[in-house]
């Protein structure tokens, strides 16, 4: 931000700039840029967000282990929601093919921290920050050499081709069987040691679950931070441009290629690390596991949260992997619905036409998503009693 | 030779069924400007409704029904979950046909069961003898239908007055409705024609080896058809069909002897790898419009 003000001569002191202006009790009026671009721009922002980090870090200690499993998941898949959020949701770029990129990530890490001479492909690099980084550069590669055709080709061309290119990586993971230990088979996903402490094996932090579970919650408040903050600067409003109107974009001097370029390497950077801490939970990694459905469910969590917040992304990455273990308790509750995959209808049935049912009412009813219920409530209490 | 006459012949048999589906998509996306992922599950419900008609109606009544059912449920897709959307981004209306597809599919697969279901073609596995070449007799009845079914598709674009007002809509729907084309009946019109399409498609994909639950993923196939072809040409959607028909038909005859590096299966994905290779050269496909914008 400061940079588009440093040259001019019109720089002058009368734009005030900083915190010191804030007018008390009222939190929307800003009177410097600092103020409209901050990252948490209101006080009830500030406070709300440190008291859920808060409140995450405090159910580490208070949920049993199953849940903090279910938990940790739902961060890493928000991670990679957040990832496919920069591209679809910010730079307006359509990607099915985000399962492509976390497989490569998933398996960069596994070959990183692998034991080396086994049946499969393995270095025994078991740090997290040697693989987790490494993982995400490799899928930026691949996102990087695969944007050329994203910046030729528009709208739905691009979904399909990001959706061959789903086929194509599931065929090759599938068929390299140094790497991956092939179909039904599978290998053993990456270890997370940090400074030579196990993270999955119950330590001096806790439990196993307890401690993957901080892992993730350190990293997706790490990850989610950036984004936000990659969204507000320059490249941020870059990416909206695109998306808003490419042609105007162009013609204002955005260089369309560089941002497409940019927009795919670094979401396919998150789409990575999820892949590589993903699997890390379960400790094996198999090859179907990277098919479209996968993208879909990055898809379904990126529209039900809300498009273009990171906020969103999240809470549609918790919603989503919340649903699952909801629909497991359904067959206690509503005897109709059965446990039992052979009978029909059964709970993975429910759970399949539940994610279809709510992608497509999300979508006619509520476009914004979670994110937009939020925003209705909130406008709701602010003008409460008066609110019609 | 022969061997190779046989394989392009069962590409072309396989390519016509793809034609068929990809048709269906460019009938959608011409009136919407939107691809329907809704493709695959209405081609696997069209083959299950032929499954459960054929032993009561006989084969080809059932089909006929069948197909005509689908286009019925299409119509009552389109009518909720589509209309509404009008004026929304077309990636929007193309995920809720996604959600639709997911939907529809798991109605489809508990109909199936776990076992393979068999259609009651009349077809299977037999063999007749075309001169020299020995080929399966579906691959010949997938043609012949995906013929006359085009022809007729053609005719009706060409020649009809309800043709007319599609081209007219996909063309200018504004300009349409000026002149009083009901664009709205147009967009359910080609919703039911390809459901037809979709049905009849997975009717023929039913043939010989039956359908299970993992057959939704041959509709996708119609995928790299159409972008071969260009997203919005019926024409290039029948070359598209057919090119991707004999290109998988050929790898799956020749790549494990001279390609073996590629790995087994290959041929599956092998449509894929046509259309990125068409895409870097054309991208807009072999036949498609050229979009030009102006500022």
């Amino acid at each position: 931000m400061s940079g588009t003000r440093a040259g001019g001569p019109s720089a002058a002191p009368a734009i005030p700039t900083g915190r010191s202006r804030r007018v008390r009790g009222r939190p929307l009026l800003h009177t410097s840029y600092a103020q409209d671009m901050a990252l948490l721009d209101t006080r009830a922002k500030r406070v709300s967000a440190a008291a859920l980090v808060l409140l995450a870090l405090a159910l580490s200690a208070v949920l049993t282990d199953p849940a903090l499993e279910v938990l940790a998941a739902a961060y890493v898949l928000a991670i990679g929601a957040i990832g496919l959020n920069i591209v679809t949701g910010y730079a307006g770029q359509v990607s099915l093919g985000h399962a492509f990129f976390v497989a490569i990530g998933a398996y960069t890490a596994a070959a990183l921290s692998g034991p080396p001479g086994g049946d499969t492909l393995g270095y025994g690099i078991t740090e997290i920050w040697v693989w987790l980084p490494a993982a995400g550069l490799a899928a930026a590669a691949a996102g990087v050499l695969v944007a050329p055709l994203a910046t030729r080709l528009r709208g739905l061309y691009l979904a399909i081709v990001t959706l061959g290119l789903v086929f194509l990586g599931e065929h090759v993971f599938k068929e390299w069987q140094e790497l991956t230990g092939g179909v039904g088979v599978g290998r053993e996903a990456a270890v997370p040691t940090l400074l030579g402490v196990r993270l999955d094996q119950d330590g001096a932090f806790g439990t196993r679950e307890q401690q993957l579970y901080l892992l993730m919650l350190v990293l997706l408040v790490v990850f989610a931070v950036a984004a936000r903050n990659l969204a507000r600067s320059r490249v941020g409003r870059a990416f909206a441009a695109i998306r808003d109107r490419d042609i105007a974009a162009a013609v204002i001097g955005v260089p369309l290629t560089r941002y497409k370029v940019l927009a795919f390497g670094v979401s396919s950077f998150y789409a990575g690390c999820a892949g590589a801490l993903l699997f890390t939970l379960s400790g094996y990694v198999e090859p179907g596991s990277f098919n479209l459905l996968l993208s879909v469910q990055f898809i379904a969590m990126v529209l039900i949260g809300g498009v273009a917040t990171v906020s969103g992304a999240i809470a549609g990455a918790l919603f989503l992997s919340l649903l699952q273990p909801l629909t497991r308790a359904l067959p206690a509750l509503v005897p109709v619905i059965s446990g039992d995959t052979t009978q029909t209808p059964n709970v993975f049935q429910v759970e399949t036409v539940l994610y279809g049912l709510l992608i497509v009412l999300f979508l006619i009813f509520e476009p914004r998503g979670l994110f937009g219920l939020w925003i209705r409530v909130r406008n709701y209490w602010k003008s409460w009693p008066f609110s019609y | 030779m022969t061997g190779t006459l046989e394989t392009i012949i069962r590409g072309l048999g396989n390519g016509s069924v793809y034609a068929l589906l990809a048709l269906g998509f460019v009938i959608i996306y011409k009136a919407t400007r939107v691809i329907s992922f809704a493709q695959p599950a209405l081609m696997l419900a069209g083959a299950v409704a032929v499954s459960y008609l054929a032993p009561v109606t006989g084969f080809y009544l059932g089909a006929l029904l069948a197909a005509l059912l689908i286009a019925a449920v299409a119509l009552g897709i389109e009518r909720v979950a589509i209309r509404p959307m009008v004026g929304r981004p077309v990636f929007v209306v193309a995920i809720i046909t996604l959600g639709i597809d997911v939907v529809v599919r798991v109605v489809v697969n508990s109909l199936i069961g776990r076992d393979v279901r068999q259609v009651g073609d009349p077809w299977g596995f037999d063999l007749v003898a075309l001169g020299p070449l020995v080929v399966q007799q579906r691959w010949l009845a997938m043609m012949a239908a995906a013929a006359a079914l085009v022809t007729l598709l053609f005719a009706f674009f060409r020649h009809s007055k309800y043709g007319l007002a599609m081209r007219a809509a996909a063309y200018d729907q504004e300009t349409a409705l000026a002149q009083g084309v009901s664009v709205s009946a147009v967009f359910a019109v080609s919703w039911a024609l390809a459901g037809f399409l979709a049905a009849v498609a997975g009717m023929f994909v039913g043939t010989g080896q039956g359908i299970e639950q993992t057959t939704w993923i041959v509709a996708l196939k119609a995928l790299p058809a159409i972008i071969v072809g260009g997203l919005d040409s019926l024409g290039g959607a029948v070359a598209g069909g057919l090119v991707i028909g004999v290109v998988e038909s050929l790898f799956q005859s020749y790549q494990g002897a001279y390609l073996p590096w590629l790995g087994q299966n290959f041929a599956i994905v092998s449509p894929y790898v046509v259309m990125l290779v068409v895409l870097l050269v054309r991208p807009y496909g072999l036949f498609g419009t050229r979009e030009v914008e102006r500022v």
